[in-house]
């Protein structure tokens, strides 16, 4: 695979490591001189100076034959162009953006550059994960696939405690993959009996989440994603 | 009309002040509150006295393009220092707000070219001054 990455900060640096580690070709794109200079000795070949918004620095990194192109500079404004450009004008497979600000994801989504990573929100979900206050938690969220994982902690007054997986009328787009129980998990038989302090896993179409809620944590307040 | 521009520096302090004497509503957007004193420079009245508005904000932010009127805007000019801020601004212009009129100064001709075809307004400064230092120079050796 031959990856184009744009911006060679912390996050563009250790990315261009583990690919070409994997095998992958790589190309770092830097506008900054002296970050430049300073990942020329490492990376020889594989790092260029230059504006990767600029349409001939994309043309000289590549583009027409990458697979795939990541924008992971400090400006948000910068990651959409390059991403942009590179899925209509050079019809690039796939590409990935970050996320700076994450008041500026909603941006990232109208102009339909996705997947857009934001490690706010990554955090966020981090601290939903530990923090079980929250009665649901977005594991995995894939939006143009339209796929969700969640995890629930099934509460003391759920109507589903004590119930066996099999007997649980469950909506029509959901099913429990996973229980975690006294710290380890496992994936339910059908005569697995649901207990209070559980955390189950599910995969469900996205909108689900609330009528899910009902049935493992009545109270429990979704979490605003 | 109702016109709002967003970056107040020479261009567009100054399509600011023509529009708003050739009697469009104007409002203007710059994240640097000192840049309201270009809009008030040369002028009998302070730009407010007049009849503009003016926000201070950054170009991205939603709230910041709300107040500044963008949902009842019949044109968009973006005119920050920054081509990739204006080529997205634009954008979310027309997507996000529906405004039909979008005008957009890109300093790179490459970008203003892609841009226009994909239906984006672009004006490209550089591009005009490279065609009159050209015309100028085979003029002269005429």
């Amino acid at each position: 695979m031959y990856a184009i990455i744009a911006g060679a900060g912390k996050v563009g640096r250790n990315l261009a490591r583990e690919l070409i580690s994997k095998d992958h070709e790589v190309t770092l794109i830097e506008s900054s001189r002296s970050c430049y200079l300073a990942c020329e000795e490492e990376f020889e070949h594989a790092v260029q100076y230059g504006d990767a918004t600029e349409l001939w620095v994309l043309e000289r990194a590549g583009i027409q034959r990458a697979d795939l192109v990541i924008a992971v500079t400090g400006d948000d404004e910068d990651n959409i162009l390059v991403c942009q450009v590179a899925k209509e004008k050079y019809l690039c497979g796939r590409i990935i953006a970050r996320v700076n600000n994450p008041r500026n994801h909603d941006h990232f989504r109208l102009l339909g550059i996705q997947p857009a990573v934001s490690a706010t929100d990554l955090i966020l979900r981090l601290i939903e994960h530990e923090v079980p206050r929250y009665g649901l938690v977005h594991l995995l969220a894939l939006e143009e696939e339209r796929l969700e994982i969640i995890e629930l902690e099934v509460a003391d007054d759920a109507p589903t405690v004590g119930e066996k997986v099999a007997d649980i009328a469950l909506p029509e787009g959901c099913l429990i993959i996973s229980v975690l129980r006294g710290g380890s998990g496992f994936v339910p038989k059908h005569d697995t009996v649901i207990e209070a302090g559980d955390e189950v896993l599910l995969v469900l179409d996205p909108g689900l989440e609330e009528a899910i809620t009902a049935y493992f944590a009545p109270d429990g307040t979704p979490a605003a994603f | 009309m109702f016109i709002l521009i967003v970056g107040a520096g020479r261009v567009g302090s100054a399509v600011a002040k023509s529009a708003l004497a050739a009697g469009h509503e104007v409002s203007v957007l710059d994240e640097d509150p000192l840049s309201h004193e270009r809009l008030d420079a040369g002028q009998s009245k302070s730009w407010e006295d007049s009849g503009g508005q003016f926000t201070v904000g950054t170009a991205l932010e939603t709230d910041a393009l709300i107040q500044a009127g963008i949902e009842r805007a019949d044109a968009f000019i973006a005119s920050t220092a920054g081509d990739n801020t204006n080529l997205v601004i634009a954008q979310l212009a027309q997507k996000r707000f529906g405004v039909e009129k979008a005008i957009v100064r890109v300093m790179d001709p490459a970008r203003a070219d892609w841009y226009r075809e994909q239906g984006l307004h672009t004006i490209s400064p550089t591009k005009h001054a490279i065609e009159m230092f050209e015309r100028a120079l085979t003029s002269e050796a005429a």
